[in-house]
């Protein structure tokens, strides 16, 4: 009578590769198109909401999540996954603060995630998360933002600037020709936008993207009135 | 016979100018009878971060033993030093995770802000408390005499050497009123640059 499997269903193919990593990545891929930018003074995620149907209430379901005051995510990928690592990095992040009395710096945060994420790529009877998320915080300590994107696989990395999800590649390329060192988050809120709209099918409005910043007051999902006036200086 | 004074100490914490002091006596001893006379009680926990453990004695060991192993992981995960704020919620944390049958020991904690050097210190009870003074934190089975002293002598804003000098009286002059700590004290004078430590010679008795 075992409730649980006693063995991994992600084994090594006979190349070397976990085959169920890779389709976890196809996954991703397939998923809406997600973008994240580092600016001297912040970060900025942003990312495509498209419903289904004019029928979808928009504004209850929401992508970009708060995880604690200065961290916030995103992903590109399945929603019901997204929704069980944030509620494990919450518990995560309110578990060290029990401990230390202290705000987990961002990259403590990036780590414990991405060892769950990990886990289920070697535990019995579990499947891959099929999301890669993107974490941005402001470290209080160092004053300075954080942005790490967290695999399927349980890698994680540190990023100037990425996009994930569909088109990503033409995303990134994008990026690599606009990103500056120097970028404040102003722009880089503009640049995100733009970059979301390489991929974007039809017409931009504010309330199929969403668009979350992180700078030293904290990090804050924009109301989609802040997100039309963007979108403004934009079209 | 009460356990927190079966071995008998006595400990203290001053803040001075941009320094902090923390003082130790130095018997080991089985209530009445003295086995040693050079017992360690403060510990290193990182380059500018010290912590004085007065109570059962094996708990002194074994707690020192355990935050060491705690601390390592931290500045191995975090590759960073501890501060000395988030240092005392570790030390918190784990004597309340022994709240139904608790370590016997009453920590000091002493030390300096790894990147402002800014002086802190503070001192627990054994089931975890925290409490951060500006002053002075004193602990042991002479809490009593070592708050007179520290009460009469202490100055705020003191430099390092005369810190020293407040501190020793203190020590030396509270010990000798209780049967159980002395046989000499031992000092740690921690600044920004540098750590000196100093024996005391007190009252052999």
């Amino acid at each position: 009578m075992s409730e649980r499997y006693s063995f991994s269903l992600t084994t090594f193919s006979p190349s070397g590769k976990l085959v169920q990593i890779e389709y976890a990545l196809a996954a991703v891929a397939a998923g809406a198109p997600s973008v994240g930018i580092k600016a001297t003074n912040g970060v900025v995620l942003a990312t495509e909401k498209k419903q289904k149907s004019i029928l979808y209430d928009d504004n209850s379901i929401h992508k970009i999540e708060l995880i604690t005051k200065n961290i916030g995510m995103v992903y590109s990928g399945m929603g019901p996954d997204y929704r069980v690592l944030t509620k494990s990095a919450r518990k995560l992040a309110q578990q060290y603060f029990l401990q230390y009395q202290e705000q987990i710096p961002t990259s403590q945060l990036v780590q414990r995630v991405a060892n769950v994420m990990q886990e289920f790529t070697q535990s019995g009877g579990v499947r891959p998360f099929g999301v890669s998320l993107l974490m941005a915080g402001w470290d209080e300590a160092e004053e300075r933002p954080y942005l790490y994107q967290c695999d399927p696989s349980g890698a994680y990395f540190a990023w100037k600037a990425t996009a994930m999800g569909k088109n990503f590649v033409n995303g990134k390329t994008f990026l690599e020709k606009r990103y500056s060192e120097s970028l404040e988050l102003e722009d880089a809120v503009h640049t995100a936008i733009l970059t979301l709209k390489e991929s974007f099918e039809g017409q931009m409005t504010e309330d199929n993207i969403e668009i979350g910043i992180c700078n030293q007051d904290g990090f804050k999902r924009l109301s989609t009135a802040e997100v039309k006036d963007y979108l403004a200086s934009v079209q | 016979m009460s356990i927190m004074s079966y071995n008998g100490a006595a400990i203290m914490a001053m803040k001075g100018k941009e320094c902090v002091a923390i003082a130790a006596d130095r018997r080991f001893g089985i209530q009445a009878q003295t086995i040693n006379t050079q017992f360690e009680k403060i510990f290193e926990m990182g380059p500018r971060l010290y912590v004085g453990l007065p109570g059962l004695a094996t708990d002194v060991q074994t707690v020192s033993q355990r935050l060491k192993f705690r601390l390592n992981l931290y500045e191995l995960k975090e590759n960073r030093h501890i501060k000395p704020k988030t240092f005392l919620s570790m030390v918190s944390n784990l004597l309340y995770s022994r709240r139904f049958g608790p370590y016997f020991v009453e920590p000091v904690i002493a030390g300096l802000d790894p990147k402002t050097s800014e002086p802190f210190i503070a001192s627990l009870d054994l089931i975890g408390c925290p409490m951060i003074t500006e002053d002075f934190v004193v602990s042991g089975t002479c809490s009593e005499q070592m708050y007179g002293m520290c009460e009469t002598l202490y100055k705020p804003d003191q430099e390092p050497d005369d810190l020293f000098e407040t501190i020793s009286q203190c020590l030396l002059n509270a010990v000798d009123r209780d049967a159980v700590s002395g046989w000499g004290g031992v000092v740690y004078i921690i600044e920004k640059d540098k750590v000196t430590k100093r024996i005391l010679k007190g009252r052999m008795d």
